[in-house]
């Protein structure tokens, strides 16, 4: 992989085309410059982690490519084709899922549910068409694999309520659901913000595991370790411009905090 | 999920310890895991032993006409009930459901009466007014985003003038209406229990809606958009058409409520549900549901409005008088709530 600066990220492997590409975003919130021209590509099977320090604009440029701010300037490209996104449901619909930091379930309902809330399965037939009948048996089958084809083993009582579950374990649903719908990209923002130790690898685990299913993964997180843990390459922002693009081989993590605080270029 | 390699397994002496810790949870835990689980239960054992009590201090408590009585004066506040579930699964709260209710009633007597309409047409009319009272309820709730409580403290008053201005304060009695109009006040013999046909319509109302709250993504999005809000959104759930559903579907359920009490009093009477408004949220919140929104199922509000019925009558029987059946009222709701705090904690 090669270090580049700048201009847009050369792919991990040249041949590859990128799945998410972001061309020169300009952002600006009156006379704030949130994004001043970043690019940015996503390749298929890698993890890209994205830095930076606080209103570096980190925020911002996750927000555009999710559709929760639409660009002043610049294109987006979904598998090469231009996308605009009006609002986040816009980018999910096009198979850009995004996991917050708030950890979007809904506490009473159970695992199941979560799974597949706003986007239900009815019963075929019927009862599902004219009755509306939810095929619940069916979501808690799939559901079951659904987690099982991640690798999240704990989570094997999908009827049970979310807010019986562990931090890492809401995690995980919240980044099931995130897999489960033939997503093209998922974005994970602080992942491991609220976990401990423990919870924290397995988060980083189910990150490698979407990876090895194919599914890209943009990772935004301060979590120094966990991001040279995981990522593939590492996209560093800083006052609302990329500083670079690293890789955990090119560069060390005080290399990265030093690029990150403007205490060195790469 | 898989372990990655660079966490050990905990050594068994530590997962033998935290399966201690886990089995020295009290019976009192077990309970309230039970409890959290099943929201109806803790309601259907009050009620339960309260008939056996009541039954026991007096004979004619279990008698056919008293329970036939209980019935009936439940229906009306437990059809209310229906409607206010709804909203507090959103965690909202409907202080004017008593209000549309009764104005619903007078529309649909006065125009039966006065204006002539055949008793379809004005049943039809009060549906609608019923439908746009919850319909303004919930333009104001969702697009001005008033707090529930504060717009519906507002409309309770607006719809009370509404129906004082509209009825100039009179009665309409029974006798002048078409016969479809009181017809949910017929009565007949099941198993030597008088039953109304508004008791009927009543229980058939918690099927449909105890159907469409569990099995329809519907009913899941009405308990998701109480429970969270915000993730509600993120799911994809659009936020405001749930609420804006819920609060016509419980207009609609009052208008039904209208149909009920027109039949149970064999009158329409502008002055008839000042308190059914805090009776329904008594009814509501001893069944279970959570004011917080999002917990809760419509079985345990039939429950709770039963359980109320229960008491009132009970406490009457006993020879008591009607200041302690307010007073036992009030001393269940306190329960109830604290009860509903007590679950909430569980494993937090």
């Amino acid at each position: 992989m090669t270090l580049t600066n700048g201009t847009p990220a050369a792919a991990p492997e040249s041949s590859l085309s990128p799945i998410l590409e972001a061309k020169r975003l300009v952002k600006t919130f009156g006379r704030v410059v949130g994004l001043d021209g970043v690019s940015l590509a996503l390749y298929p099977g890698e993890v890209l982690a994205i830095i930076g320090d606080n209103g570096a604009g980190k925020s911002t440029l996750i927000k555009c490519l999710t559709g929760a701010e639409i660009p002043d300037e610049g294109e987006i490209f979904l598998d090469g084709a231009p996308v605009h996104f009006k609002r986040p449901q816009d980018a999910r619909a096009a198979g850009i899922e995004t996991v917050y930091q708030n950890l979007a379930v809904s506490p009473a309902l159970d695992v199941a549910a979560n799974l597949y809330l706003g986007r239900e399965i009815r019963k075929a037939g019927i009862l599902g068409s004219v009755f509306r009948v939810l095929d619940t048996k069916g979501m808690r089958q799939k559901a079951r694999q659904g987690l099982n084809d991640l690798g999240i083993s704990t989570l094997q009582d999908v009827t049970s309520p979310v807010e019986n579950l562990s931090g890492g374990q809401r995690q995980a649903v919240a980044v099931a659901r995130a897999a489960a719908f033939g997503s093209k990209v998922v974005v994970l923002d602080e992942p491991t913000a609220a976990l401990g130790v423990r919870e924290s690898n397995q988060v980083l685990q189910l990150v490698r595991n979407l990876r090895d299913k194919g599914i890209p993964v943009i990772l935004i997180s301060h979590n120094m370790p966990h991001v040279f843990d995981v990522a593939d390459r590492i996209h560093i922002q800083r006052l609302g411009k990329k500083a670079a693009t690293i890789t955990p081989q090119s560069h060390s993590m005080t290399d990265a905090v030093a690029i990150m605080t403007g205490a060195a270029t790469a | 999920m898989s372990k990655p390699a660079t966490e050990p397994n905990p050594p068994t002496s530590a997962l033998h310890l935290a399966s201690e810790f886990l089995d020295r949870r009290t019976t009192l835990d077990k309970v309230r895991n039970v409890l959290h689980r099943y929201p109806a239960l803790s309601p259907a054992v009050v009620l339960v032993i309260a008939i056996i009590v009541f039954g026991l201090l007096n004979d004619r408590f279990l008698a056919p006409a008293n329970l036939s009585l209980i019935t009936q004066q439940v229906a009306v506040v437990g059809t209310l009930a229906v409607a206010q579930t709804l909203i507090i699964l959103t965690a909202g709260i409907d202080l004017s459901v008593g209000a549309v209710m009764v104005l619903s009633s007078m529309v649909v007597a006065q125009t039966a009466t006065q204006n002539g309409l055949p008793g379809i047409v004005a049943l039809l009319l009060g549906f609608i007014v019923g439908i746009a009272a919850g319909a303004f309820n919930g333009l104001l709730v969702t697009r001005l985003r008033l707090p529930p409580f504060i717009v519906t403290l507002g409309t309770l008053n607006i719809f009370v003038a509404l129906t004082l201005l509209y009825s100039n304060g009179a009665t309409v009695r029974g006798s002048e209406m078409p016969a479809l109009l009181t017809w949910t006040g017929t009565t007949f013999d099941v198993l030597g229990v008088r039953i109304s046909v508004g008791v009927i319509m009543m229980l058939v109302l918690y099927i449909v809606v105890a159907f469409i709250l569990g099995k329809t993504a519907w009913g899941r999005h009405v308990y998701a958009v109480g429970d969270d809000k915000e993730s509600a959104r993120l799911a994809g759930i659009s936020v405001n058409r749930v609420l804006m559903s819920v609060y016509i579907a419980a207009g609609a359920v009052l208008a039904i409520g209208a149909w009920i009490q027109i039949g149970r009093t064999n009158a329409a009477s502008p002055n008839a549900g000042a308190d059914l408004n805090l009776d329904s949220i008594t009814a509501v919140v001893i069944g279970g549901t959570s004011l917080f929104g999002g917990r809760g199922t419509i079985w345990g509000t039939l429950l709770g409005a039963l359980i109320v019925g229960v008491f009132r009558n009970g406490l009457s029987l006993a020879g008591l008088d009607v200041l302690y059946q307010t007073l036992a009222v009030g001393v269940l709701i306190i329960v109830a709530v604290s009860v509903d705090q007590w679950i909430r904690k569980v494993r937090k």
